[in-house]
């Protein structure tokens, strides 16, 4: 096995490039995925490798896009679009929300819609409030769509790869800071697979649970690291998929930790954590809890551009330390 | 002083008004050369679309309007502003990131919006503005105030379903709206030529029953001249009108942009259609500029650039504390947006 340290674009690519050489079914299409190579790099020489047919440069048309992704994929075809960054997921919605999130349920199971939607997401590149958006949370409240985010290359490149061969549109978050950094996992050659819908346990403390998604994963791991130092330990899970949710991994955790943390970059208002912390409220583990939840999110305001405010804006690894000392220290 | 009264007029008509479409030009492009930069030396945050190669369009479009009239503007959206008579110390500010700023911080380059000279906003969502200008013409007809709403898009907004919706809404109601298509060529790396299946983009007002004229967008004057009419088709309730003016982008479509889509040879072509050098040529046939005036505007441009700069840099840096009280309007407020 080889030890390969590869950026989340590169895992990605190479899921994508894998795709389109198992399956002649498998076509990318979106703006500036062709000779640019897409608006953060991701599709790269994709297009010189497997040609302006299945790696479809489009106009500016998200709608036109992803209906004709969704007519291709009840074709027999098995479209990935790429949405340049989630924000204009918006332009689309009619079509990921009333027609792919439905058709399979709404025809009686006569037709299905195998599509995945990749876009860019998240904040932290100064791009401000239309182009910094964590949208996840809407499609997680829409019956029918998968939801994916992968937190590291390595998860990025084997959930890819499900979310391809899955005969349902998957709507597949990639946070944007994430694309350039080098993973801490090496990322395997060749084709494997992570399940959509099971929960990843990273490490493992006594002290306090904290579930994360995307971005917030590494800056968990960071603070986990950090406290470590101070002998207080976590757990941290990635849940890997929002829809479909594995709790299993999470109830057992609290367990024995006793205590939970969640942590997202959306706002918190009416956000996807709250239905983990929704489940915990409801289900098994909640008589194991010591202490009142610790929930961490974007501030309920706009992305903003300016770079102090932009930070202050979302959880940093400062504010995931200080609140896990805080409930570890106060709810003994 | 570093604000510019909006002038309009024709831009060949007196010395005084093609002083006044030379200086905006000018400050348009030393602005954009100012802000290339400072993000080149770290100094602002983000990304930025620059429309240097473009003056002439916003210059000539915005000396057609009066101050009270509306524009709506895009990503590309500095030269917009800038000719509509935003303050560039304010714009340079918020750039920086400062409390100063017109966004205090909180927009950046793409969501500059200036009340008072008419300016409803940059915007970071291709073809976003179109229906909002067809709403400020709406409320213009609707509250007979008679002025004139003007959106601003690229070539690639063409596509997108909100021009088209938008523009059958302002046929449809007889709107006095303009929507001012800036063909530069290209939307980000995909070419007219690939993106479109017509000849010209002004023909697609045809199917809405919107009259459609293409222009040579490096001319100002012609510009102007094109803007006229259909700001007096507009205000006599003949409704909207579709100019397409050509033109280039010189730069990268942002910060990121390898120009692998395009050649050195066509940026070369079009350097020499500089919008600027064009119409210095014309003043100067036309005796209407001297070549020392000429030297006068530039330099006038530039202390005014140099000047914003300095003193958009002592503003303080925005402060996170007021982004809660940010998101919504006060009900009880008296204020009265205009
Ligand atoms: C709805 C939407 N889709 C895509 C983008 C990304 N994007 C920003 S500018 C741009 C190109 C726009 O081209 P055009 O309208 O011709 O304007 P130009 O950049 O040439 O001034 C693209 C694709 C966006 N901001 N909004
Ligand atoms: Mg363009």
């Amino acid at each position: 096995m080889s030890e390969r340290m590869l950026t989340m674009s590169e895992a990605l690519r190479e899921a994508m490039a894998i795709a389109m050489e198992e399956r002649p079914e498998v076509f990318i299409l979106g703006e500036d995925i062709g000779i640019y190579g897409g608006a953060f790099g991701v599709t790269g020489d994709l297009y010189h490798r497997f040609g302006s047919e299945r790696v479809r440069d489009t106009p500016i048309s998200e709608l036109g896009i992803v209906g004709a992704a969704v007519g291709a994929a009840l074709s027999g075809m098995r479209p990935i679009v790429e949405i340049q960054f989630s924000d204009f997921t918006a332009q689309a919605m009619d079509q990921i929300v009333n027609q792919a999130a439905k058709i399979h349920f709404m025809v009686g199971g006569g037709l299905h819609v195998p599509l995945v939607l990749r876009a860019a997401a998240g904040s932290g590149t100064g791009a401000a409030a239309q182009h910094s958006q964590s949208l996840e949370g809407w499609f997680a409240n829409v019956p029918g769509l998968k939801v994916v985010i992968p937190s590291s290359p390595y998860e990025a490149k084997g959930l890819l790869l499900s979310a391809i061969d899955d005969p349902n549109p998957v709507i597949f978050m990639e946070h944007k800071l994430l694309y350039k950094i080098p993973g801490r996992e090496a990322v395997p050659e060749g084709a494997y697979r992570i399940p959509l819908g099971v929960s990843r346990v990273l490490r493992e403390g006594q002290d306090l649970t904290v579930v994360a998604t995307g971005i917030m994963v590494s800056r968990a791991m960071a603070a986990a690291d950090q406290l470590e130092k101070e002998g207080v330990f976590l757990t941290v899970i990635d849940p890997r998929t929002i829809s479909p949710l594995d709790m299993g991994p999470i109830y057992a955790s609290i367990e024995k930790t006793g205590r939970l943390m969640v942590v997202q970059e959306a706002p918190e208002h009416g956000g996807f954590l709250n239905e983990v912390i929704a489940k915990v409220a409801t289900g098994p583990a909640l008589g194991y809890l010591l202490a009142p939840v610790v929930r961490l999110a974007g501030m309920n305001i706009p992305i903003p551009y300016a770079p102090q405010l932009e930070k202050a804006a979302v959880p940093q690894v400062e504010d995931i330390v200080s609140r896990a000392r805080e409930v570890v220290a106060n709810w003994r | 002083m570093t604000t510019a009264v909006l002038k309009t007029g024709d831009p060949l008509a007196s010395q005084e008004n093609a002083r006044y479409a030379l200086l905006t030009m000018s400050r348009i492009r030393k602005l954009e050369e100012a802000v290339e930069d400072l993000f080149g030396r770290g100094m602002m945050h983000g990304t930025m679309h620059l429309s240097i190669g473009q003056e002439a369009t916003a210059t000539g479009v915005c000396m057609a309007l009066e101050v009270s009239d509306q524009i709506t503007s895009t990503h590309r959206g500095h030269g917009h502003c800038v000719a509509k008579g935003a303050d560039l110390t304010s714009m340079i500010a918020e750039l920086l990131g400062k409390e100063s700023g017109y966004c205090h911080g909180r927009g950046g380059s793409m969501h500059i919006a200036d009340v008072a000279t008419g300016n409803l906003g940059a915007n970071g969502i291709v073809g976003g503005g179109i229906p909002i200008a067809i709403g400020a013409a709406l409320a213009s007809k609707m509250l007979n105030r008679g002025t004139v709403a003007v959106s601003f898009f690229g070539d690639g907004a063409m596509n997108e379903g909100a021009f088209h919706e938008a523009a059958n809404l302002a046929a449809i109601w007889k709107l006095p709206v303009i929507l001012v298509c800036e063909n530069n060529g290209y939307g980000m790396s995909s070419s007219t030529d690939l993106a479109f299946a017509i000849n010209t983009l002004a023909e697609r007002g045809l199917g809405y029953g919107i009259p459609g004229f293409t222009v040579d967008g490096n001319d100002v004057a012609a510009v102007y001249e094109a803007t006229r009419i259909a700001v007096a088709r507009a205000k006599a309730g003949e409704g909207p009108t579709l100019l397409e003016f050509v033109t280039y982008r010189w730069k990268g479509h942002s910060r990121s942009d390898k120009n692998l889509y395009r050649t050195k040879e066509e940026i070369d072509e079009w350097k020499k259609k500089d919008p600027i050098l064009f119409f210095e040529h014309l003043v100067r046939d036309k005796n209407l500029l001297s070549d020392v005036e000429i030297a006068e505007v530039h330099a006038e441009a530039t202390a005014q650039v140099i000047h914003a700069v300095n003193e958009a840099m002592k503003g303080v840096p925005a402060d996170p504390a007021g982004l809660l009280a940010a998101v919504f309007k006060d009900l009880d407020s008296k204020e009265v947006s205009s």
